[in-house]
């Protein structure tokens, strides 16, 4: 007699699923171990605040209108920085997909630019845009601009290019090719591309407004750290967070958008 | 309008493709070419739409495309080529949209259309909800949507299942007795070639030369594959491919 049995399942994974609650319930688990280690006096008070301390004194940001003293100028300056970014580097990534000579002579010059620390530049930017906001949009632009600018013409390589003979044949203008072919093909890869772009931009909004900014979200956290006052400083690096998974989720958003012909 | 070609010689490198074409497309007729695949029949067909130029020869169009036609030289491609973000209808409209027909014009070309191919329920539909012979029946109603004067089409049917082909088949046939469009027609299908054809012509293995030309004048509408001219037709033209095709075979062997 020979044995019975099932075949052994060996398929499924590797194909990630919507799982809506994980996420914050890692969330709530951090914090509630921080919250319970300081409380047992298990972790020192000085290695970590008390998490409801740091709500605390999110709740007087809040009060005082302070929040929205240092968050504003915050949020323009990303928006203004990103925006420029992002334009020139997804038209610039366009044309490096597109034209042999402009891939030729800025693929060095971006891959150049990609590795500098773009905060060291700060100071000449400052000489460039002045001392006010107007270096740290070129700050937030310029940061933003390398890692757009690659991950564009890797999307537009990408695009199927029987599609764009299919253009050609049905005597579609360039330009037509370009926002109806080209663009659309290359989205998926523009906008995963961005949501490195932002993470990057928020980085160096903070970095810029550490380094000369009467408000900002930077300035606060510094003032918070050379003060050594870790409920601010934590309540300032929260808010930080937050932008980051507002951005990101903001970006799901539009993927889910766009991006719905995927399926 | 009709379609000429005189001479035509190609070499991609080293490496000779096509020797020596000369052919007539005349109009309102469908041209089948078969031949061993690597021959060339692709490349043909691109330089015949005006996507490649050949080395050698001339491609030439006679008289004036039909009234109304928005681009003379058509293709349907094997991998249908249809955006995966546009609809069925914005697919078609792809076609007509830089023709500043304005909007109501183009919304009856695509009912138009999609009411030919059978494709009316389908409009809204996106290609990832259709099969392969959905996708290839959008792809040639967009191709019939800019009134071709001529219709390249490159292994139209090869990816699609053998029930799928049969029913295109019938579709295209349909589609051409009822209005005569003219056609190029690429193929290593032998039974396609038969079934479709007006004239059948065989190239040689790569470098392509045209080996024969065969034509068959027995109406699209009424060929039935059991009558024994068409299978002797086909029994003949399987000859020649089989020596074609099983050259080309071992010359792959030698690399
Ligand atoms: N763009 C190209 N560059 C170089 N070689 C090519 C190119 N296109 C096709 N070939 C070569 O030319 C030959 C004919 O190709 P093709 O026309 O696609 O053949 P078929 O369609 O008959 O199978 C093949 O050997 C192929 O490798
Ligand atoms: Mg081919």
């Amino acid at each position: 007699m020979s044995e019975i049995r099932p075949v052994p399942f060996r398929g499924g994974g590797f194909r990630p699923q919507v799982r809506r609650w994980v996420g914050l319930i890692v969330f709530v688990l951090l914090i509630a171990i921080a919250e319970w280690g300081t409380r047992t006096g298990w972790i020192s008070n000085l290695t970590l605040p008390r998490p409801s301390d740091v709500l605390a004194t999110f709740g007087e940001l809040w009060q005082s209108g302070l929040l929205f003293k240092h968050l504003s100028p915050s949020l323009s300056r990303l928006a203004v920085g990103a925006v420029l970014g992002v334009s020139v580097g997804v038209s610039v990534g366009v044309l490096i997909g597109l034209f042999s000579y402009v891939r030729a002579g800025l693929v060095p010059v971006v891959a150049a630019l990609f590795p500098i620390p773009k905060i060291a530049l700060l100071p000449l930017f400052v000489i460039w845009f002045g001392i006010d906001e107007g270096s740290k949009y070129a700050l937030i632009a310029f940061g933003t601009f390398t890692p757009t600018v690659v991950a564009t013409y890797g999307a537009v390589d990408n695009v199927d290019r029987t599609l764009i003979r299919m253009g050609q044949s049905f005597g579609l203008t360039w330009w037509s090719i370009v926002r109806k072919i080209v663009l659309p093909g290359a989205m998926p890869g523009i906008l995963s591309g961005l949501r490195i772009s932002l993470a990057i931009a928020i980085i160096l909004l903070v970095a810029a407004e550490m380094l000369g900014a009467e408000y900002g979200i930077g300035a606060y956290i510094l003032e918070a750290g050379s003060l050594y006052d870790l409920e601010r400083l934590f309540a300032g690096v929260v808010i930080l967070s937050a932008l980051g998974v507002i951005v990101s989720s903001a970006i799901t958003m539009i993927e889910k958008r766009l991006l719905r012909w995927r399926g | 309008m009709e379609l000429r070609l005189k001479n035509v010689s190609h070499a991609y490198g080293g490496t000779e493709v096509l020797r020596d074409i000369t052919l007539t497309i005349p109009e309102g007729k469908i041209v089948c070419i078969i031949g061993p695949s690597g021959c060339g029949k692709s490349t043909l067909l691109r330089m015949m739409g005006g996507l490649e130029q050949p080395d050698a020869g001339d491609i030439l169009q006679v008289g004036a495309p039909p009234e109304g036609c928005l681009n003379p030289l058509t293709y349907v491609f094997q991998d249908f080529a249809l955006l995966p973000w546009r609809s069925v209808e914005g697919n078609i409209a792809l076609a007509l949209e830089d023709h500043r027909l304005g909007r109501g014009r183009i919304r009856e070309i695509v009912a138009d259309v999609l009411a030919r191919t059978g494709l009316a329920d389908f409009a809204g539909a996106l290609p990832r909800q259709l099969s392969g012979g959905m996708k290839q029946r959008v792809a040639i109603a967009r191709a019939l949507a800019v009134n071709p004067a001529v219709m390249l089409l490159d292994e139209p049917l090869s990816a699609l299942d053998a029930q799928t082909r049969e029913l295109l088949m019938d579709d295209l046939i349909g589609l051409w007795t009822r209005a005569p469009f003219t056609a190029v027609y690429v193929t290593h299908n032998l039974a396609e070639a038969v079934r479709l054809g007006h004239a059948i012509v065989v190239l040689s293995r790569r470098p392509g030369a045209i080996r024969e030309m065969i034509e068959i004048d027995a109406p699209l509408e009424a060929r039935d594959m059991s009558d024994p001219v068409l299978a002797a037709k086909q029994q003949q033209l399987w000859h020649l491919m089989r020596d074609e095709a099983r050259a080309a075979d071992a010359e792959l062997a030698n690399v």
